[in-house]
């Protein structure tokens, strides 16, 4: 099993680095279905096999999806990826990627220091999960139902597509 | 009796509201009416409740009248009272008849100037106030005319205030005085303390029983007393403001800054010599102060061109002597000379008024000359004031008035050698300068038009102080000389009587043969110097210009006070004015304000400076949780 | 089978976490930013993961829940905020809508 968590975790890895240097925002979403996956086996891995089939559906699935609508809504060209790659120029990259690596150092420094400890091997079943959500964290649970639901409502009144946009204070005189 | 005492100073007081009130709108002719005729009506009300007051069968000390209750706070009740005894009564008398020869002076000489109603409105508030300060029965009511006296004095210096040097001259004279006044609130403060009120006769009661002679309290109190004595009365170290004080009209300085206001300092010392009596020091810093101020005004003197600042300085110098005389104990003499003076000062100031009119107004002496013959009547008054002021013996009353200092700073227990040695001096200069001045005016070639001859008004005004001048005097004769003691017996209800060294009386005829030579013998000089031969004096002052230019200065007092008061504070003012202290808050502001700059440089908008503002500061607390 | 050390699960947390943290700083393009917000908080899940994995517990799979119900939720509030944004500013460059400037 250790072989599958490392051959995914480095399958993870080297997808978001692919990600995060695309210039197409399709091919970069493609490298983030495939990172989603391999994060996916990785939780089957480490005994989370409900949590691996919702990272699929929801992330791989819905939110990739989502975003590929936007994508297609925005009706991208060719001249957004010549744009992209304006923007992405070598120079600007430097100064973050120090930043993130000083944080990245710092993490792994934390996480090392520690005693070395394994994982167990049980698997914690959706039965589990359901028992827990229902249970100890059913406000969790009805908190996140507002926040979904808000976030309909949010999506839906920011998207509404008005013939002029313009904000209500600045709008001149409605009818 | 005299239920109308409370008239005498009401009377200038109703003088000057008509006239501030009239103002332009009296007929001119009625001006001088109003003005000099309410001080007139109050002359004879003095001369009236003054006959009422001395011939009264029980023998009264003093006479109170409580006119109205003026404060009454919580144990500290002060009257609007009136006290009449002996020595107010001098004062007075002094005060409304000068008063009103000077008013009677103003209405001819003032006639033509266009301030006509308002000088008489001064002069007769100046009056009032005068009379309020000497008949008070309280010294808080007191210090009401005196603080008045000198609101008029400020008035009147500045009378003529489109001429900005009379402003200033004004501003100096009042803010000087204002030092002295300060010291005397402080000393009445601590003597209410002291005793609980202000009342004079209470004071003067409990004062003896209270203290024991030389008490630190008394002296302290009686110094700031005399801080007070001394900036109204021009005396060193405040004598400045007095010789600047001539830019008034000739009146005023005939009337306040000579007559009357001045000598209010030997007043309020007489009046409270219960207290300087039992702080020896204080008394003994009165002749100092008196014998030095004499001496550096006479010198002063000497050498002025302006016909008025000689009179100034000169008038220091008398009240120098007055000082003295209170110095050593002699009360009633310090009296004397100070109607003395008020005569014949008045005279003076009044005649240099009519001859510097007479030659459109100019006021340096070297170019007067010849005068005698142009304007005869002032001519010879002037000559008895100037004799009198320079104590030819005998004729004059200042020669009377005088010799007693002389005399008694000698031979008063409290006097000694050095204050005599001073007086003696000082009646040698006194001399040469008043017939340097003489001589200057009246005498040698013509060389300036005469434009204005004195009418009647001025000529009445001039004669009969002329003969007070004269007579004022035989009614105090030395023992030598047939020993008439009018004054010293009339004032011995309220001044005690100077005690004398014993076994030296038989010498008095020595002090006065001395007196009366040097007296002589300045009147020769002067005419050595300024008739005979008068190109010798331009030699010697030539000789020793520095010296001259010192004492025409006045001892550069102005210099020094300048140098020493007036500079550090208009440093510290221009420090000030850029505000110092507000230095710290305003680097406040302008340090909120340059954070808020680079605050609101970070508000750029730009969403990623954001996030790295965020790693930043994760990387930060991360790496204080590593270290820690 | 060898037992797979609970660091490595973290630091392949950390590995991803600091991925998206980069993206997130070099990229101008607004969706490009919201895909990286979405690989932080993935990242976060897998931390959360792995801890409920070494605990044998199910809440850190709750807590997962609860992340991807927030991913959701923020990723269709954003998009229709993108969709907004460009058709106002007719890009999607994050850097042009910077009128909140100080």
């Amino acid at each position: 099993m250790a072989i599958i968590f490392y051959m995914a975790s480095a399958i993870a890895v080297i997808a978001t680095v692919m990600v995060i240097t695309r210039h197409n925002l399709v091919h970069a979403l493609l490298y983030l279905v495939v990172s989603f996956l391999a994060v996916a086996i990785v939780f089957y891995v480490l005994g989370a096999p409900f949590i691996a089939v919702l990272e699929i559906i929801i992330y791989a699935g819905a939110i990739v999806v989502l975003l590929i609508f936007v994508i297609m809504m925005l009706n991208l060209r060719q001249e957004s990826v010549a744009q992209e790659k304006q923007w992405f120029s070598g120079k600007i990259i430097i100064g973050p990627l120090i930043l993130a690596s000083i944080l990245l150092v710092e993490m792994l420094y934390i996480l090392t220091s520690g005693e070395p400890a394994g994982l167990s091997e049980n698997m914690i079943e959706a039965k589990a999960v359901g028992m827990s959500l229902y249970g100890p964290y059913v406000l969790g649970v009805e908190l996140s139902g507002i926040l979904l639901m808000s976030g309909i409502v949010g999506a839906y009144h920011l998207g509404r597509q008005k013939k002029k946009v313009t904000h209500r204070f600045l709008e001149k005189k409605e009818e | 009796m005299s239920d109308l005492v409370w008239l005498i100073p009401g009377l200038p007081f109703v003088g000057a509201v008509i006239l501030i009130f009239g103002g332009t709108n009296l007929p001119r002719r009625l001006v001088p009416v109003v003005g000099a005729g309410s001080v007139g009506l109050s002359a004879l009300m003095t001369l009236f409740i003054g006959f009422e007051f001395l011939t009264a069968t029980p023998t009264a000390q003093s006479y109170q009248q409580v006119v109205w209750n003026w404060i009454e706070a919580s144990g500290f009740s002060v009257a609007f009272a009136f006290h009449l005894d002996v020595l107010s009564l001098v004062f007075i008398f002094v005060i409304t008849f000068v008063g009103f020869l000077i008013h009677l002076y103003s209405a001819e000489f003032m006639a033509s100037d266009e301030g006509y109603a308002r000088f008489f409105a001064y002069l007769n508030l100046f009056v009032g106030f005068m009379l309020i300060l000497v008949m008070a029965d309280n010294l808080l009511l007191m210090y009401l005319g005196w603080e008045g006296v000198g609101l008029c004095s400020y008035l009147l210096i500045g009378f003529w205030y489109l001429d900005e040097k009379n402003g200033y001259a004004a501003r100096k004279a009042f803010i000087i005085t204002r030092v002295g006044d300060t010291a005397m609130v402080i000393g009445l403060f601590i003597l209410f303390k002291t005793f609980g009120t202000l009342n004079i006769a209470g004071i003067q009661e409990q004062a003896p029983q209270l203290w024991v002679v030389g008490s630190s309290q008394a002296t302290l109190i009686a110094l700031l007393l005399l801080g007070g004595a001394v900036g109204k009365s021009a005396q060193l170290p405040l004598q400045t403001w007095l010789p600047d004080a001539m830019a008034g009209p000739s009146p005023v300085s005939a009337l306040i800054h000579a007559a009357t206001m001045v000598t209010a300092g030997v007043y309020i010392i007489a009046r409270t010599h219960v207290i300087f009596e039992l702080a020896p020091i204080a008394l003994f810093t009165v002749g100092v102060i008196g014998a030095l101020t004499l001496l550096i005004a006479g010198f002063s003197a000497l050498t002025q061109y302006d016909l008025k600042r000689v009179l100034a300085y000169s008038t220091i110098s008398q009240i120098g002597y007055m000082f003295l005389a209170l110095g050593v104990g002699a009360w009633s003499s310090a009296i004397f000379h100070f109607m003395i003076h008020a005569f014949f000062k008045a005279l003076l100031f009044l005649g240099a008024g009519a001859v510097i009119a007479a030659v459109h107004h100019e006021h340096d002496m070297f170019k007067m000359g010849g005068l005698r013959k142009k304007l005869p009547l002032v001519y010879w008054t002037f000559l008895i004031g100037a004799a009198s002021l320079a104590a030819l013996p005998f004729v004059t009353a200042g020669f009377y008035s005088k010799d007693q200092i002389l005399w008694l700073s000698w031979a008063s227990e409290k006097g000694n050698n050095w204050l005599f040695l001073a007086a003696l001096i000082g009646a040698f200069i006194t001399t040469v300068y008043t017939f340097r001045m003489v001589f200057l005016t009246f005498f040698g070639e013509v060389k300036t038009q005469v434009t204005r001859v004195p009418g009647l008004a001025i000529n009445i005004s001039l004669v009969v102080l002329a003969i007070l001048s004269t007579i004022g005097g035989f009614i105090e004769i030395p023992h030598s000389m047939g020993h008439v003691q009018m004054v010293t017996d009339f004032l011995s209800p309220v001044l005690p009587v100077t005690s004398i060294r014993p076994g030296i009386e038989s010498s008095e005829w020595i002090i006065q043969l001395a007196a009366a030579i040097l007296s002589i013998g300045g009147l020769l000089l002067a005419y050595f110097l300024y008739m005979k031969r008068p190109s010798l004096h331009f030699k010697i002052k030539n000789s020793i210009p520095h010296l001259h230019s010192f004492w025409l200065s006045g001892w550069r007092f102005d210099s020094l006070y300048d140098w020493l008061v007036v500079r550090p504070f208009v440093y510290v003012a221009n420090i000030n004015k850029n505000d110092p202290f507000n230095g710290p808050y305003n680097g406040v502001v302008r340090a909120a304000n340059f954070f808020h700059r680079i605050l609101s440089f970070t508000q750029s908008g730009i969403l990623r400076w954001y996030l790295i503002g965020v790693v930043i500061g994760a990387i930060l607390i991360l790496t204080l949780g590593i270290w820690l | 089978m060898n037992v797979i050390p609970a660091e490595y699960g973290l630091i392949l947390a950390s590995v991803l976490f600091t991925l998206g943290l980069v993206s997130l700083l070099i990229r101008r393009n607004i969706i490009f930013m919201l895909i990286s917000v979405e690989i932080m908080l993935n990242a976060a899940g897998i931390a959360f993961i792995v801890a409920g994995s070494k605990w044998a517990q199910p809440d850190g799979q709750v807590m997962f829940i609860f992340i991807l119900t927030m991913a959701a939720a923020e990723v269709s509030v954003g998009l229709a905020l993108i969709l907004q944004m460009y058709h106002q500013l007719k890009t999607l460059d994050s850097d042009a809508a910077n009128k909140m400037k100080g």
